[in-house]
């Protein structure tokens, strides 16, 4: 019982790549997310309530089953009805319809969270319903749950290590190969393990600085 | 030659389900002790307890599920021990959910208005019976919610106990999956199975958020004191 960490250190090009796979699997996952989230947001608010209710019951569902599972249908069980898809395309399609169910409800709580009269000044001012949304409603609505969001993108990209189950050559799936080539199992994924670990940390630092940039608005005092 | 998916499969993946249960009660109890621990440790004033807490919570909530089940797979192989993968998915779930209830609960306990802890200090309580007669029964209603909320969280991880080969429903479904050949109805049931234990306690867990929000909207209406 010692440690043995020259094997798995030798091929650290591996883990490196899977890092860059982790790293972009969750910024596409989360950026696809973000638009599937704003247009639940919206469609929760949506007049016609079949609309309204066909969001309720995607966030709901996708809430309430594992995500190993979810990827599971869309890689072994989407090929039954002809869509046939690569590990890393599946990967992020159900990242995306994953981290989407969630972030609808985030962004529906930050949008709740803009005065109504906002929104009917703008009306008043003539700009579209679309326009009103992208100009008034969402920004100030980031803002206000930007946090929030900073947490479901380091919980999506520790997600993403499940994409491995599904062969995607991330991080995870680095540590897999690694230990199959130096039968060290605990070494290898120690190693991931702390690579994981300084990728959250300073993921959220640095997005925690971007914050007061992105909405400098919000630190004004009027 | 190969079975196509049946009513017997269905069987096959609810007693699988139990364990899928089972393992969720374990996690949960140990989540509960470990996460009491956790939580007293941050508001205790030791340095040290404090410290270990708040680095246990990081490196627990800064690392994937999925890799802390390999670890304490692995983990014991590499101590020598022969572990069953139950034994390794319990140990590494409970340490998962005792760091989420430790940090939740810790907001709960700081979340109780510092003056009822100065109040009673002035009355003469001393530190163990402040904590146990007025800070917890006052943070016990507030943290349910998020404790509800989360068990539905930890019911869903158990899935990836499949992964280090424990006969859960998600191993049962790959199973079935492969004797059939039939991937998307089977996961589809799975999943039906995984919803159905969670959505319940979800909808509990929203009805009584809703409820607190009640109880702030009064709180604050009386007093003028917003946590």
């Amino acid at each position: 019982m010692s440690f043995e960490f020259s094997g798995t250190f030798a091929r650290w090009e591996l883990f490196a790549w899977g890092a860059l796979m982790t790293l972009g699997l969750s910024l596409a996952a989360m950026a696809l997310g973000l638009l599937v989230g704003v247009a639940g947001a919206a469609l929760r608010r949506s007049p016609i309530l079949p609309l309204r209710l066909l969001v309720r019951a995607y966030v709901e569902l996708i809430r309430n089953t594992p995500f190993l599972v979810q990827i599971y249908i869309v890689y072994f069980g989407l090929p039954a009805l002809g869509l046939r898809l690569s590990p890393v395309v599946a990967s992020v399609a159900s990242m995306t319809i994953y981290a989407g169910a969630y972030l609808t409800e985030t962004l529906r709580a930050g949008i709740e969270n803009v005065p109504k009269a906002q929104t009917e000044a703008a009306l008043a001012l003539g700009l579209s319903t679309f326009a009103c949304l992208r100009k008034v409603v969402l920004p100030q609505g980031l803002a206000a749950v930007y946090p929030a969001l900073v947490s479901q993108f380091i919980l999506l990209l520790l997600a993403s290590s499940i994409a491995s189950s599904v062969s995607t050559q991330e991080l995870t799936g680095a540590a897999n190969d690694i230990q199959g080539q130096t039968f060290r199992s605990f070494e290898a994924f120690l190693v991931v393990a702390a690579i994981y670990l300084a990728m959250t940390g300073l993921l959220r630092m640095a997005l925690n600085a971007l914050d007061r940039r992105l909405f400098s608005f919000r630190f004004v005092r009027t | 030659m190969f079975q196509t998916f049946n009513a017997n499969h269905v069987m096959f993946l609810a007693a699988a389900a139990e364990w899928t249960v089972a393992l969720s009660a374990i996690a949960l109890l140990g989540g509960f002790l470990g996460g009491a621990a956790l939580a007293w440790m941050r508001i205790s004033g030791l340095r040290w307890a404090s410290g270990f807490a708040q680095g246990f919570v990081y490196v627990v909530q800064g690392t994937p599920l999925l890799v802390q089940l390999f670890l304490a797979y692995f983990g014991a192989a590499f101590a020598g021990l022969d572990v069953p993968p139950l034994a390794a998915a319990a140990v590494a779930l409970t340490l998962y959910a005792s760091a989420f209830f430790g940090e939740m609960w810790r907001g709960a306990l700081t979340a109780v208005p510092r003056g009822q802890r100065d109040a009673a200090r002035a009355l003469g309580l001393r530190e163990g019976p402040i904590l146990r007669k007025i800070v917890i029964p006052q943070a016990i209603l507030p943290a349910i919610p998020p404790t509800i909320g989360f068990v539905v969280h930890l019911v869903k991880n158990t899935a990836l106990a499949s992964v280090i080969g424990f006969r859960e429903l998600t191993r049962a479904g790959q199973l079935v999956a492969n004797a059939t050949f039939e991937p998307l109805p089977v996961f589809l049931t799975v999943a039906g199975f995984y919803f159905l234990l969670c959505y319940p306690l979800s909808l509990l867990a929203q009805w009584l958020e809703g409820r607190m929000q009640i109880g702030v909207k009064i709180n604050t209406k009386n007093e003028g004191v917003l946590q």
